[in-house]
C-alpha cells in the first residue's frame, strides 16, 4: 500500500501578494476541420471534446493502417482514456474513419 | 506553501532543453500511431527557480522514501482520463538540479510554459516537466500510476530499441534525451550559390554535455569537426558552425554530434513502437547552382 510521507501545496493565488495577479490565455480559433465523410455528426460530436481533426488527419496512412488501425484507436480512447462513447456509435466511428482517412 | 514562499527562498538558474518525448515521431519508419511530430518540439531557455532539494529538505524526507510525484491543476476533460501526474525516483528529486520554475527567460512562465509554477528535470524528455505544478508527494513505493505505469515507455533493451515493428519483452519509464544534432540555418531542399556557405546549428544531450560535432558534405564518407559556441552549461543546446566550400551540384548534408560519455548519433535510425528517442544522424539535401 502506498503511504503519502509529506505532502506540499502551491497556493497558486495566495492572496495579498505581490503574485495574485491571475493570468489567462485565449485559445486560437480552431481551424483544423473533419473531411466529410459517412457518420461525420458521430465522428464530431464524440472526439472534439479532448482533440483537433488534426490529431487524425495528420496520422499514418497506408495497408497497415486500414481498419485494424483506427478499431484500435477508437478502444484506446474508450478503455484508456474513458472516452464516453456509446457501443452503438463505436462501429460508426471506425467506419468513418477508415473509409475516410 | 504560497508562490509567495518559494519565491522567497534562494533562486537558481539553469539553461536547458525541454524536448517532447515525441518529438519527430513523424520520421519513424515503419511509421507509428500518435502525435506526427517533425523536429520542432524542443526549446531551450533559461529557467529560473528554487531546487527542488531545498523544498524537500524544508519538508523534511523520511527514510524509506522511494520516489516524489508531481501533479499540476490541470485535470482531464473527461474524469475517467487518468490524471496526469510523474514521478522521479528520490535520488534524482534530491540531486539539486531538478528544479521548481517560476521564471522562463527573464519573466514569468508563460501560461502555455506552466505558470504559475513547473518542475524543470534537465536532460529529461518533456513528460517529466509537470506544468502548472500544485502537489508533490513524496512516497515509500514506485508510483504507479498511468502515466508512468504503462505510457511513456521505452524498450528495456541497451540501446532502448526494438527491431522494427517488433514489440518490446520488456520496457522501462523514458528518461534521459539521447545525443542529437542539427542544421538550422540550411533546410532540405535549398538551393545555395556555389562557394562558401557557413553552416550553423545546434547540438545537445541528456546532460553529459556535447564534446565534438562533425559534419560532412559528402553524404556521410568524410567528417570535420565543426567549431563550438558558447557552452551555457551541460543540458544546454550548444552552437556549431562551419564553413564549407561547395562547388556547382547536389549535396547531403549530415551533422553528428558525439557527447562527453562517447555517446554518438547512430547513422541509421533506432526504432521503438512509441517513436520516442529518434536520434540518428539527419540529413540535409542541398543543391549549390
Amino acid at each position: 500500500m502506498k503511504q503519502q510521507l509529506l505532502a506540499i501545496v502551491v497556493a497558486a493565488f495566495a492572496l495579498g501578494t505581490a503574485y495574485a495577479a491571475p493570468v489567462s490565455y485565449t485559445l486560437p480559433d480552431e481551424t483544423a476541420a473533419f473531411k466529410p465523410g459517412p457518420n461525420l455528426e458521430v465522428v464530431q460530436n464524440n472526439c472534439t471534446a479532448c482533440h483537433s481533426a488534426d490529431y487524425i488527419n495528420t496520422q499514418p496512412r497506408g495497408e497497415k493502417f486500414k481498419r485494424d488501425f483506427w478499431q484500435a484507436e477508437v478502444t484506446k480512447m474508450i478503455n484508456v482514456y474513458g472516452a464516453p462513447i456509446d457501443d452503438a456509435d463505436v462501429g460508426k466511428i471506425v467506419d468513418y474513419l477508415t473509409s475516410t482517412y | 506553501m504560497s508562490l509567495k514562499d518559494i519565491r522567497e527562498l534562494k533562486a537558481t538558474e539553469i539553461v536547458a532543453v525541454n524536448q517532447c518525448s515525441g518529438n519527430s515521431r513523424g520520421f519513424f519508419n515503419p511509421r507509428v500511431a500518435g502525435g506526427q511530430l517533425a523536429n520542432g518540439a524542443m526549446g531551450n531557455a533559461r529557467w529560473r527557480g528554487v531546487p527542488l532539494k531545498t523544498v524537500l529538505d524544508m519538508a523534511g524526507v523520511q527514510q524509506g522514501a522511494k520516489q516524489v510525484t508531481f501533479n499540476g491543476m490541470d485535470g482531464p476533460v473527461v474524469d475517467k482520463t487518468p490524471d496526469f501526474i510523474k514521478a522521479l525516483d528520490i535520488d534524482h528529486a534530491r540531486d539539486g538540479e531538478v528544479m521548481l520554475a517560476y521564471g522562463m527567460n527573464g519573466d514569468d512562465l508563460p501560461v502555455l510554459n506552466g505558470f504559475p509554477l513547473r518542475l524543470v528535470v534537465p536532460g529529461y524528455y518533456g513528460t517529466y516537466w509537470v506544468k502548472h505544478l500544485n502537489e508533490i508527494a513524496v512516497i515509500d513505493s514506485v508510483f504507479d500510476g498511468y502515466w508512468m505505469k504503462s505510457a511513456y515507455r521505452i524498450p528495456d533493451t541497451p540501446d532502448n530499441s526494438v527491431e522494427p515493428g517488433t514489440a518490446p519483452k520488456a520496457t522501462i519509464p523514458i528518461n534521459r534525451f539521447t545525443v542529437r544534432s542539427f542544421i538550422t540555418n540550411v533546410a532540405d531542399g535549398a538551393k545555395l550559390k556555389p562557394g562558401s556557405t557557413t553552416l550553423k546549428g545546434i547540438a545537445f544531450d541528456g546532460g553529459k554535455g556535447i564534446k565534438e560535432v562533425a559534419v560532412s558534405i559528402d553524404g556521410g564518407k568524410t567528417w570535420t569537426p565543426a567549431k563550438l559556441g558558447k557552452n551555457l552549461g551541460k543540458y544546454s543546446f550548444r552552437e556549431w558552425k562551419l564553413r564549407v566550400k561547395l562547388a556547382a551540384g547536389a549535396y547531403e548534408l549530415k551533422v553528428r554530434a558525439t557527447n562527453n560519455a562517447g555517446d554518438v548519433q547512430p547513422m541509421n535510425p533506432l526504432w521503438n513502437p512509441p517513436g520516442y528517442l529518434r536520434n540518428v544522424v539527419e540529413t540535409v539535401r542541398v543543391t549549390a547552382a
